[in-house]
């Protein structure tokens, strides 16, 4: 126990001394979440670009119908002609374009550009009459509780965060260790490989739930997110993801000292996990193997999880499958990464 | 007694044989050095000794039996070049090392054997090579070790530097300790240990205690000349009891007959102001060996 203390007493102050790697676990997921917060904004719905050519006559007008111009949807661009607007469409700089002053409201689109359709749809709906409309379509809105993204992206951002910082601030470290030979060292003494990795995988939760609460905490102060479940199967199932992914990071840090050939594995792994562990956006209407590997991913069980607690006010009960899958990685990866350890290259 | 007793020790990698059929005793509260160029096997024979790479085949015995867990605890090594763990002060690496043992040294004694009272509280990767060699050095004997592996611990550092390791090693040694180091220096050696085994090309050529060694293989005296003290050609000069050679600009003749050797340079007209009369050192020797220089 007092060579385990040693070690992560050691490893604790390497991490709150090296100032550049503090600043940029903290920083990151702050900035990113401060980006998203800004572009997203809360409430907010996606806005297509509308570049309008003035009605031709004597004075220039860029007025639209009442209809078109109090649309939420479209962000409008004041053109000097329709040759620049048609020039910039094609570059997909614009959406659609609209010429003022026209009855029926021409308007142009690219072939090539999906949001163009949309926004082409959404101009047809928002000029047509509403009575018209209604013969068509029935507009329902539901009631109660809904996720903005900003909130729906917030869980992933930090589990994101989380991986990054498991599987490089272990995976890197324990790898550089073996090159420069400090594992050598340490070989030389009575430390067991078990001790030395439990120190690692210990130290690493406490810096991944520290920098997380700090993020977490000024989050909550400056965009108003909030945990709607229990924080205890928050805090859960956030240290159990954060064990699972330092305990894989011990797997592929277990042998080897090229620095360049772990860096290389490590991206191998976590871009996968950024993009197909729901992260950034559901996929809900992917492929059945995507969705297949996406659940062979740790980071996805504990965005899911991060997210039924916070924004759906799920407890231990609604995670319980996450909490089990994650502690089941958990072990066969530290078994793995035990069994497999080397101290020299 | 031999507190280290090691057997017909062999390391195979793929494409060489780093370590050939090596044994060798080492006694008790004895200085024991393996000396030899680099890339002669003997920091693979240390490390193996050591227990930190395994061996082919072969036997290494402590205190006549194989090394149990409780070697690593009675043991201190260290290694030629090692990084450490880093943002810690010197007196937090050395803290933290002795927690890993049972019965680790007073820290104060420890800092004061190693003369690092000066750079206690910087970083371990801001301190100078020659305080850094003496932080491993005190790393080796942070556990009071019984036994400690230096593996050429004063390659790179300036004189003064190295007579500060000198110094900690003969201090060590009083205390009763047994060290064991590698070493390519002559001096070194011949300075430190009480014994030595000759390595070359993963094999032990030659053990003994350095006066042993040169009296046996190393007879009689060297004679060295500028070459442009010969009127003739050198080579001509060698007889059975004169050995020429030449190194760079000099003639060296050995021989362990000074006074014919002496008479046969005068007939043969050559300029004496010049010359120096030495005895053999182990460079000499392992020269005579192998034919090659220590450093070549």
């Amino acid at each position: 126990m007092k060579a385990f203390w040693a070690l992560f007493t050691a490893r604790n102050k390497e991490f709150y001394r090296d100032r550049a790697g503090l600043f940029w676990n903290i920083a990151f997921p702050f900035l990113i979440i401060a980006g998203f917060a800004a572009i997203f904004g809360r409430g907010a719905e996606p806005t297509y670009k509308m570049g309008v050519v003035p009605s031709q006559g004597e004075v220039l007008s860029y007025q639209l119908p009442a209809r078109v111009e109090d649309s939420p949807f479209f962000s409008k661009v004041e053109m000097p002609n329709k040759e620049e607007a048609l020039e910039k469409l094609a570059a997909h700089r614009l959406d659609i374009a609209v010429q003022a002053g026209t009855e029926p409201l021409s308007y142009w689109v690219s072939d090539t550009s999906p949001k163009g359709a949309i926004a082409g749809d959404i101009l047809e709906a928002a000029a047509a009459e509403p009575e018209v409309l209604k013969n068509y379509t029935a507009r329902q809105t539901i009631e109660g509780f809904q996720v903005d993204y900003i909130d729906w992206l917030f869980p992933g951002i930090l589990g994101m965060n989380m991986m990054f910082s498991a599987l490089f601030g272990v995976g890197f470290v324990v790898v550089r260790y073996r090159k420069n030979n400090v594992l050598k060292r340490l070989a030389a003494t009575p430390l067991s490989a078990f001790q030395f990795l439990s120190a690692h995988v210990v130290s690493r939760l406490l810096v991944i739930m520290f920098s997380t609460l700090l993020v977490y905490i000024a989050c909550v102060l400056m965009f108003g997110f909030q945990c709607k479940g229990s924080y205890l199967a928050l805090i859960t199932v956030f240290m159990l993801g954060g064990a699972s992914h330092v305990s894989l990071a011990m797997v592929i840090a277990s042998r080897g000292s090229n620095e360049e050939f772990a860096s290389g594995l490590l991206n191998l792994l976590s871009w996968p996990m950024m993009f197909l562990s729901e992260v950034w956006f559901s996929i809900e209407g992917a492929p059945g193997w995507v969705k297949g590997l996406s659940q062979a991913l740790p980071l996805t069980h504990v965005t899911s999880g991060m997210r039924e607690v916070m924004s759906y006010g799920g407890g231990f009960a609604e995670i319980m499958p996450q909490i089990l899958i994650l502690a089941l990685i958990t072990t066969v990866f530290m078994a793995l990464g035990s069994w497999m350890f080397k101290w020299t290259g | 007694m031999d507190i280290m007793k090691i057997n017909n020790l062999v390391k195979q990698y793929p494409k060489v044989r780093a370590v050939d059929g090596v044994s060798f005793g080492v006694r008790q509260g004895v200085c024991f050095g393996l000396l030899g160029p680099n890339g002669a096997g003997k920091t693979t024979t240390l490390e193996i000794v050591e227990g930190i790479i395994p061996q082919t085949s072969g036997e290494v015995l402590y205190k006549g039996k194989p090394r149990t867990r409780d070697f690593a605890q009675e043991a201190g090594i260290q290694f030629q070049s090692t990084a450490l763990l880093s943002f810690l002060t010197v007196r937090e690496t050395l803290a933290t090392f002795a927690r890993l043992y049972k019965n680790p040294m007073d820290l104060d004694k420890l800092i004061a054997l190693c003369q690092m009272e000066d750079i206690l509280e910087r970083f371990n990767d801001k301190i100078s090579g020659g305080q850094k060699q003496r932080l491993l050095l005190a790393l080796a004997l942070v556990n009071d070790p019984e036994l400690v592996f230096l593996d050429e611990p004063t390659t790179g550092l300036d004189p003064q530097a190295r007579r500060h390791v000198w110094d900690i090693v003969r201090t060590i040694k009083t205390q009763g300790k047994t060290v064991v180091l590698t070493t390519h220096y002559m001096e070194e050696a011949e300075k430190l240990c009480d014994e030595i085994a000759i390595m070359d090309q993963g094999a032990i050529i030659a053990q003994g205690s350095p006066a042993d060694l040169l009296q046996e293989h190393g007879k009689g005296v060297l004679a060295s000349l500028p070459a442009f003290s010969f009127p003739i050609d050198p080579m001509t000069l060698a007889d059975e009891n004169i050995r020429v050679r030449q190194k760079g600009d000099n003639i060296q003749l050995q021989t362990k007959d000074i006074k014919g050797c002496l008479e046969k340079l005068l007939q043969a007209g050559v300029d004496l102001h010049s010359i120096t009369v030495r005895s053999p050192n182990l460079e000499d020797l392992f020269l005579d060996l192998t034919g090659r220089r220590l450093r070549e």
